[in-house]
């Protein structure tokens, strides 16, 4: 059926052309012999053509072109014929004994045109007697086009001022007049179009009307682009006119599009200073119109004109366009009961995108709006309209583009009213993107307060929420909590007390956000308070000062502050992490001089070790940063160092495998002798632990030999031989030439042996062990003579690893 | 001529939220040849944002690495150098030239390149030259008070190599210049 149908109007519109070529091919002969008689015969028998009503719009327009095209060369005739002495009154009148209507009234509009160009009669009269005539037509789409072409003929011809039609009887009112006629009537004829036919081919015919809505919008253009339409006119005679239309019509589509279309072509200025008189008509129209998306064009024109020039922003001021625009949209909203949620989002972020443009400095305009929104939102409940949730992000990611500083958005009291009606995702991409405003403009977060609300803000990030119990994508949920922890790093303040209620808010807020949470968290939290613990150490006198205010922050609170803070890993379990950050401590403790607080903080890290790290390999990493920590703390008496040591080495010598606690056991060597502190060089112990260290070599040795059949390398002892130097070079009299003589034939007798397995590293390490012995003996000085009295046996094997 | 990115101990998110802006602009993909890192990343974001710079990317694990298949120490040869890394938690006392050394001779490389103590520093020794970038971040360190952020990149060319190391002070980048070569394989003829 509708293929039959397309196709009849398919052949419909071929004979309409047919047709109008014919008689055209007459109208032309007729003209070339200056024929007139003939030439309006046949252009009326021509533009007869234009009576059908099988077309659609579409096709109809097809048909109007060729006419149109035609209608050129006629003009151009009639032109030549007034020029000739033939009277344009009398070929006026002639043009009128056309037989039918509509072609009647075709070649009177073009007889009219080449009357007011011969200015033979005052434009006014002409124009005013043709957009009169035009009401003979009322058949919509033939009245619509038959008015398209009286207003594209007379767009040149309009009494504007500065035209040459102007005189002292035509002048511009008579030109926006005949316009503003011819745009009531077309409109007039487009809304009725809506009403013919059958009432299911309804959503055919709005496609049909929104073809032609370009025809009745020409005219609001060509109200624009008359000159004498200034201010006073627009806003006594135009704007009322055309609203009056607008309004009365009481037709959706005619409105929506007619509201836009002004919106569209008339100047901003205009808008700025009629703003009352176009809002006043939003709510009377129907209530099923897009009113929030007209309105916020509107809002989008006027911000941009904002933010073309600051010299214009006195202008808004003046007329409040803020409290006009505000209150319009609330008569908006409210009136249309039914405008789903999203609709009335959409409008108030486009207001406060306004009001951020114009009123930059009015906090409280931008506030009063997400007020109004939280107003309509509380009826609603957490939202799950995703449109809806996207608008909200937009609305809340305005004032961070536009201050690029969440701190000014954070003194909207309205801001995390808002976010609370977030859906948890939409909560946390909200944090997001206030996160990435946060580290994009470097904002520091500088007081405990506006901490404790940036974290309200951030909840769904922070903690759990009630009844959330979704999947989430394990590396989604890393990359929200290292955002968090990068956060965590912006917080800060110069001032130490206030720095401190920063870490207090913070812990607060972290210590919420359960196991899976804790392992991002507490790290840049603990990172962070002991910058502050370095900087009081800098800043106080580390003396106990009596007259101390009690509540004034110290070392002391903020290490209590960390032990509860690392404690809070345990529940994870997160034991290797607690142990890292409790030994930093621990260092930290120690520059402050306080003895049992980095007691308290190895003990804790000691218990995790014996108690919680069970992985070998993890062992012998904790043990190394154990050692490396211990053997740089000073604060430790006798007793309480003793019993540290005592424990590192006896943890290394546990450790699973052999060479790690060989390994482990010479490391803790240095934990007896410390370079620049007198009172800490025990060579005795230094030896104890290489010798310890040699025997677990040798051991390890022995197992190897049992469980694989040769003795494996002996990079170990190698190394050992290394530490033997070292202590010796330290002056450690414990140390003596005869026992590094001794290791060193130790080892190349090993290397010799049938049954050692050949390592190319542990040669290498030898070989370049040997070649520092020889630099250093040619150093000369204290340590070339040090150097001298080891004698390297020249036996075969060592020369050949010197050679290597 | 070979460009070689030396940095380590960036330590995000735990201790920095970000590299510096103006390392990160001066730090483009193309112009590097190898990047090493001593490690300390701490997160995969980072080893991702590295892998953009230069593809060939060579880490040591440090402890608070995320990503536990880092090795503790690796060698590589760029040129006529034969480099070593690693992140230097390992190595007691921390930071310790003499040490250090040992951990030189072990690897026998021309190059070591160590991290942890977030102190840039540059030493010859034996022949040798023993790096440390220095933290790329400024990262807190209880081994250094008041880090600059620092990187370093190695000009490898023939027997040379020229140290440039570019430090972050009060928000402008210092750059120093460090000149070594390399002595030709040593010589033991005399013994």
């Amino acid at each position: 059926m509708i293929a039959d149908g397309v196709e009849n109007e398919e052949k419909w519109l071929a004979a309409g052309i047919a047709g109008l070529q014919q008689n055209a091919f007459y109208m032309h002969r007729a003209l070339d012999s200056n024929n007139l008689r003939d030439a309006l015969k046949y252009s009326a028998q021509m533009l007869s053509e234009l009576r059908t009503s099988k077309l659609s719009p579409h096709k109809y327009y097809e048909l109007y072109m060729r006419a149109f095209d035609e209608l050129r060369k006629l003009e151009m005739f009639f032109k030549e014929e007034a020029r000739r002495g033939c009277s344009i009154i009398d070929l006026y009148e002639l043009v009128q004994h056309a037989g039918n209507i509509l072609p009647r009234l075709y070649l009177l509009c073009t007889v009219g045109s080449v009357y007011i160009k011969s200015k033979e009669a005052p434009a006014k009269d002409v124009l005013k007697d043709l957009v009169e005539m035009c009401r003979g037509i009322q058949h919509p789409v033939r009245g619509l086009f038959l008015r398209s072409y009286l207003s594209q003929v007379s767009r040149d011809k309009l009494p504007d001022i500065g035209s040459e039609y102007e005189g002292d009887a035509d002048t511009v009112v008579d030109a926006v007049e005949f316009v503003l006629q011819n745009f009531t009537e077309m409109n007039k004829l487009w809304v009725r179009m809506q009403h013919q036919g059958p009432a299911r081919e309804k959503e055919k015919r709005e496609k049909e009307r929104s073809e032609l809505r370009d025809l009745v919008g020409k005219n609001l253009h060509v109200l624009s682009q008359i000159e004498g339409v200034d201010l006073d006119m627009y806003k006594d005679t135009v704007l009322p006119r055309v609203l009056e239309q607008v309004v009365n019509c009481k037709d959706e589509i005619a409105q929506f599009y007619l509201m836009d279309c002004i919106i569209q072509v008339f100047p901003d200025e205009y808008h700025l200073q009629t703003l009352e008189i176009l809002l006043g008509a939003c709510p009377q129209l129907q209530p099923s119109v897009d009113i929030k998306t007209v309105l916020s064009r509107l809002m989008e024109r006027l911000s941009n004109y904002a933010a073309s020039s600051a010299e214009v922003l006195p202008e808004f001021l003046q007329v409040e366009a803020f409290s006009k625009l505000n209150n319009a949209i609330g008569k908006v909203i409210e009136a249309q009961v039914d405008m789903p949620i999203f609709g009335a989002v959409t409008l108030y972020s486009s207001l406060l995108t306004f009001t951020l443009h114009v009123h930059p400095d009015r906090l409280d305009y931008a506030d009063q709006v997400l007020g109004a929104c939280v107003k309509k939102l509380s009826s609603k409940g957490k939202l799950d309209d995703s449109k809806a949730t996207k608008q909200i992000v937009a609305l809340l990611s305005a004032p961070l583009e536009k201050y690029n500083d969440i701190v000014t958005a954070l003194k909207l009291s309205n801001y995390p009213r808002v976010m609370e009606y977030l859906d948890l995702e939409t909560n946390k991409i909200m944090a997001t993107v206030i996160i990435q405003s946060i580290m994009k403009n470097n904002t520091h977060i500088a007081t405990a307060d506006k901490v404790e609300a940036l974290f309200e803000l951030m909840t769904g990030l922070i903690k759990d929420l009630d009844g959330a119990e979704e999947e989430v994508d394990e590396d989604d949920f890393k990359d929200e909590q290292n955002s968090v922890a990068r956060l965590i790093q912006m917080l800060y303040n110069d001032d130490q007390e206030e720095m401190f209620q920063i870490i207090c808010t913070v812990k607060k807020h972290i210590m919420t956000g359960g196991p899976k949470r804790l392992p991002f968290t507490v790290p840049p939290l603990v990172f962070s308070s002991l910058k502050l613990v370095r900087r009081l150490q800098g800043s106080q006198d580390q003396e106990e000062n009596p007259f101390a205010d009690e509540s004034s922050t110290s070392p002391k609170k903020i290490f209590q502050l960390l032990n509860q803070t690392i404690e809070a890993l345990l529940i994870v379990p997160a034991p290797e992490l607690a142990l890292r950050l409790y030994l930093q401590c621990a260092e930290a403790a120690n520059d402050c001089d306080l003895e049992p607080v980095a007691y308290e903080f190895f003990t804790q890290a000691y218990i995790l070790y014996e108690e919680e790290v069970s992985d070998s390999k993890a062992q012998v990493t904790a043990l190394h940063l154990i050692i490396g920590t211990l053997q740089r703390m000073h604060v430790f008496g006798v007793e309480n160092r003793d019993t540290l040591t005592h424990k590192a080495t006896g943890y290394s010598a546990k450790l699973l495998k052999k060479p790690d606690q060989c390994r482990a056991v010479y490391r803790c060597a240095h934990l007896f002798w410390v370079d620049d502190q007198d009172n800490m060089k025990d060579g005795e112990r230094v030896l104890i632990c290489l010798k310890r260290a040699l025997r677990i070599a040798n051991a390890a040795q022995q197992m190897s030999n049992a469980a694989r059949g040769n003795t494996g390398s002996v990079s170990l002892f190698v190394e050992i031989l290394n530490k033997y130097l070292y202590f010796y070079e330290k002056g450690n009299p414990q140390i003596t030439v005869a026992a590094i003589q001794s290791l060193i034939e130790l080892i190349t007798t090993e290397m010799q042996s049938d049954n050692s397995a050949s390592d190319p590293a542990a040669d290498a390490f030898l070989a370049s062990t040997l070649r520092y012995l020889q630099f250093q003996k040619q150093k000369g000085g204290a340590i070339g003579e040090k150097y001298e009295a080891i004698k390297v046996l020249v036996n075969d094997t060592v020369v050949i690893f010197t050679e290597l | 001529m070979v460009l070689v990115l030396a940095l380590g101990d960036l330590h995000i998110p735990h201790r920095a939220p970000d590299l510096p802006a103006k390392f990160k602009s001066m730090l483009v993909p193309g112009k590097i040849q190898h990047i090493i890192c001593t490690g300390n990343l701490s997160i995969k974001e980072v080893h991702d944002y590295l892998r953009t710079l230069c593809p060939d990317l060579h880490i040591s694990r440090g402890e608070y690495d995320e990503d536990a298949r880092y090795p503790e120490t690796k060698t590589l040869t760029i040129g006529q150098f034969k480099l070593g890394l690693c992140h230097g938690h390992q190595v007691v006392p921390w930071g310790d030239l003499d040490s250090l050394a040992m951990l030189q001779r072990q690897l026998d490389v021309d190059i070591l390149v160590t991290g942890h103590t977030h102190q840039f520093t540059a030493y010859k020794h034996e022949g040798g030259v023993v790096i440390n970038p220095g933290s790329a971040t400024g990262a807190y360190s209880n081994i250094t008070y008041d880090v600059n952020p620092s990187f370093v990149l190695m000009d490898i060319d023939g027997l040379r190599v020229v140290v440039y190391v570019y430090e972050l002070i009060d928000g402008e980048v210092k750059v120093d210049k460090i000149d070594f070569k390399k002595t030709t394989a040593p010589t033991h003829s005399a013994h």
